[in-house]
Parts: structure tokens; sequence; C-alpha cells
């Protein structure tokens, strides 16, 4: 991997009151690797997601995404939004915008952030509604979709970005059963197409099909790490092996 | 006890009703100008700018906290005393001028607390997706809390609408300082006042009207 290519973090520390919630975190991703995050409740695995894009912000630490390197101490309101603009966020709530219909909610970073105009934002947001399955939904309002649909459009919102790196929150833990599915197989094709993507899930037969690398963390720790087969079915550490004796 | 001389009345009515556009004139003025500050304020409010904060916070103190006649009569009799640049300032302005401030005092508050009341959600997707903070304010914060806020906002603007008629202390022939020229001459009072009240009644009530519609503009978004 050459050094302008991929993203890297290094030292990343954050501190919420007097718990440290993440400890030191250093990860690199190649371009188009798709990495999973899995452990224990309460490990910090949300809080590294949100630090990645500074919806938290890191106490210290470096993250690169390509040539764009910055150091959380120093970190500006510039390099804060220039780090966003570079990667994408899917939401465990969804968090689609209420005042916009399906096709606002992926046409609007559009013409705000990348500044294409109506008519282009508009045809690529329905390509992706129709990617997505849900060109029959473009003029309805996030109230009047299932869940289901929701994540569907918060993914197809982050899709539409062209991010270097795309975050997922734990994007089914919020879906009643009925709906994990349909979101799971759009995940799936995300992933097929060689998008760089970082995953926190619990859904394990999802992470072991499509992961390149499974990270497993605890305590803040990033406790191991391998492919889905060295992690899953051959792990080093107890506290490991405890977790995944625990889901199974 | 004597008859009500409902002829007298009925021929007040058009008299009257050519006053009505100087009173929506000063109120609609008002309520746009408050609006507009009123959001700045409560933007401001939010995001506490230093010193900008201490200044904001006082201006909504001070128009909140005296009364609109005082601050009429502040702006009117005066301020020209002291700043030559309002020596010819007429009624009208000074009343728009003072509905404006102290209106968008209260309203600041109410559209600062919609703005709160938007869930953290949506902010967090606006900064996710890479807006900047005016971006996030104007397409997805304030959008939302306008819904939250109409309500409030509406009730002001009735409030408005009425304090329009404290003009005629300013010398201003308005719907107030009108019926009052016509009761003093007709020595109707009960009559020319019984008139003007429903003619503000009803414009209260066509708002009222428009302000169903508005509201279900608004909550469009919400209709399952």
């Amino acid at each position: 991997m050459t050094s302008s290519s991929g993203i890297s973090v290094s030292g990343l520390t954050k501190v919420f009151g007097t718990t440290t919630v993440l400890k030191d975190i250093s990860i690199d991703i190649a371009p188009g690797e798709r990495v999973v995050v899995i452990g224990p409740s309460g490990t910090g695995k949300s809080t590294l997601l949100r630090c990645l894009n500074f919806l938290d912000r890191p106490d210290s630490g470096t993250i690169r995404v390509g040539d764009l390197r910055i150091d959380a101490k120093t970190a500006s309101g510039a390099d804060i939004l220039a780090l966003r603009r570079r990667t994408s966020f899917v939401f465990q709530n969804y968090a689609l915008f209420a005042n916009k219909t399906a096709r606002e909610n992926i046409s609007q970073a559009l013409i705000t952030v990348k500044s294409l105009s109506r008519s282009e934002a508009n045809a690529r947001a329905d390509a992706i509604l129709r990617e997505t399955g849900l060109a029959d939904k473009a003029d309805v309002y996030p109230a009047a979709l299932s869940g289901g649909q929701q994540q569907r459009v918060g993914i197809g919102r982050a899709m539409a970005l062209d991010a270097e790196l795309m975050l997922f929150d734990e994007p089914t833990s919020a879906l009643d059963p009925e709906w994990v599915g349909e979101v799971l197989d759009l995940m799936r094709r995300v992933a097929e197409e060689r998008q760089t993507m970082l995953i926190v899930t619990h859904e394990m037969q999802f992470a072991r099909e499509i992961a390149d690398r499974i990270i497993f963390m605890a305590d803040g720790h990033i406790v191991e790490q391998g492919p889905p087969a060295q992690l899953l079915d051959l792990p080093q550490d107890d506290r490991t092996k405890a977790f995944l004796r625990r889901v199974g | 006890m004597r008859a009500l001389d409902l002829e007298y009345m009925w021929g007040l009515v058009p008299v009257l009703l050519g006053y009505v556009p100087l009173t929506l004139f000063m109120a609609l003025v008002g309520m746009v100008c408050a609006l507009v500050l009123a959001s700045l304020m409560a933007v401001e409010r939010v995001f506490r700018v230093p010193l900008l904060d201490i200044f904001v916070r006082l201006f909504i103190s001070f128009f909140r906290g005296t009364p609109l006649l005082v601050q009429l009569f502040l702006f009117y009799y005066g301020l020209p005393q002291v700043l030559s640049v309002m020596t010819n300032i007429n009624g009208v302005t000074a009343t728009i001028m003072g509905l404006t401030l102290h209106f968008s005092a209260y309203m600041a508050e109410s559209i600062r607390a919609a703005i709160l009341g938007v869930d953290r959600s949506q902010w967090e997707a606006s900064q996710a997706v890479g807006m900047t903070q005016v971006q996030m304010m104007s397409q997805i914060i304030l959008p939302q809390a306008a819904r939250v806020a109409a309500p409030t906002l509406v009730n002001y603007f009735i409030d408005m609408i009425k304090g329009t008629s404290l003009a005629f202390t300013l010398g201003v022939t308005e719907l107030m300082g009108a019926t009052q020229k016509e009761a003093a001459g007709s020595f109707l009072y009960f009559e020319a006042f019984l008139v003007v009240a429903a003619i503000y009644w009803i414009m209260v009530e066509v708002l009222a009207f428009a302000q169903r519609h508005l509201e279900t503009y608004l909550n469009k978004a919400h209709a399952r």
C-alpha cells in the first residue's frame, strides 16, 4: 500500500469523562478492503466509527484518508469537513432527513456538498433508488417508510457520496427481524463493488460472507484480527473465544 | 340602557375597513423583519458566539422585559432627542420598528427551543454527509424547527396585528386611531369600538384559517 491510498488510523484515543473508551487504536485499511468490527457491547466499536468522521471528536491520534491526514489534537473545522466529505456514514437509527423525501435524502448532499445541478442529482438519486429497489418510494417521506426501507435509503444516501470509506454503525440492530435480510442484501451488493467498508455489526454469518478481515474489539482495544476463517474458527485470545461462544 | 345605533355601525364599517391595509402592512412588515431577526438570534443562541451572545441575551432581556408601549414611546418621542438620524422618524416606521424588536425577542426564544428540539440524528446526518453548518441549518434543522415553532409564531403574529393599534398613541391614524376620531365625532363610543373589535376579530380568524393550511403544509412530511 502506498502512503496516499487507503485509510490509516494511528494512536486513536477517546475519553468520555473518566472512562477511556478507545485506547490507542491503530488500523490500516487497503482500498477496496471490507473490514468488520465485532465485540461485546460497550467496547467502543461505535465510538471508533464516530471518531473516524468526528461525530465524536477523538482526543488524540491521526486519521489519514487517501492524501488527507488530520491530527485529532489540531484538527480545524475545515479539516473535519474535508474528512467528512471523504467518508460516508450509515446510522443504526437510519437518521434520514425527516423533512426530505427518499429522493431528496439522496440528492440533498449531491446538490449542497457535491455541487451537482438539481436535475443531475435527481437522476443519480433515482438510479440509486432503482438499485436499492425503492424506485416507487422516491416521493415518500421517511415517516411513511418501513424500517428496512428507511435503512436502504440511508445506505443509498451514503452510496451516492462515492466516499473513499463507507462506515456502517450497526446498520441492522434497530430493525425488526423481518427487515434485516433486505438491508444485508443491499450491503452485500455494495461490498461486491469493492467499496472500502468498515462495518460494526453483530451479524456473524454476514461478517463471515463479506469481510476480508474481522477485527475483534474489547475494552477499547483491538484484541485480535484476521480473515473470517481464522478469527471466527481459530480465535487465539480467550476474550474472543468467550465472545464467539456467546453469540453462537 | 339605549338601543344600538345599527345604522351608524353599518355606515362605519366601510370607513374603518379603509384602514385595514395600513394595519396589515405594519403587522406584515413587522412580522417578516421579526422572523428574520429572531431566526438569526435563535441560531446565535444555539451556537453561543462569544461576545455576540452577551449582546443578544441583553437584547432579548430588554425587549421582553419592558412594555411595548414604553418601547414605542422611546423610539418615537425619546430617540429623536438624542439621535439626529431619528429626527424625521414617522409614527408608522416607529411602530414597525417597535413591533419588530419587541416580538423578535419573544420569537427568538421560541425558535431556539424548536431548534434544540430537532432530533440529534438530524444534526449528525447533516454533518456526516459533509454539509457546512450554514447548509445544515438552512436545509435540515430550521425547516424542521419551523414545523414545531409555527403555532407559537402565528400566535405572536396575532398579537402583533393587535399591537399595531398602539400606533395610534404615536399619532398614526390607523384602524384604532380612526375609530377614536369617529367616536369622538358621533359620541357613539360603544358602537364604534364594537365595530373595530369585530374587524380585529375577523382579521385574526382569517389568519387562524390560514394557520391550519400552513400547519398541514408543514406536517406533510409526517403524515403516514
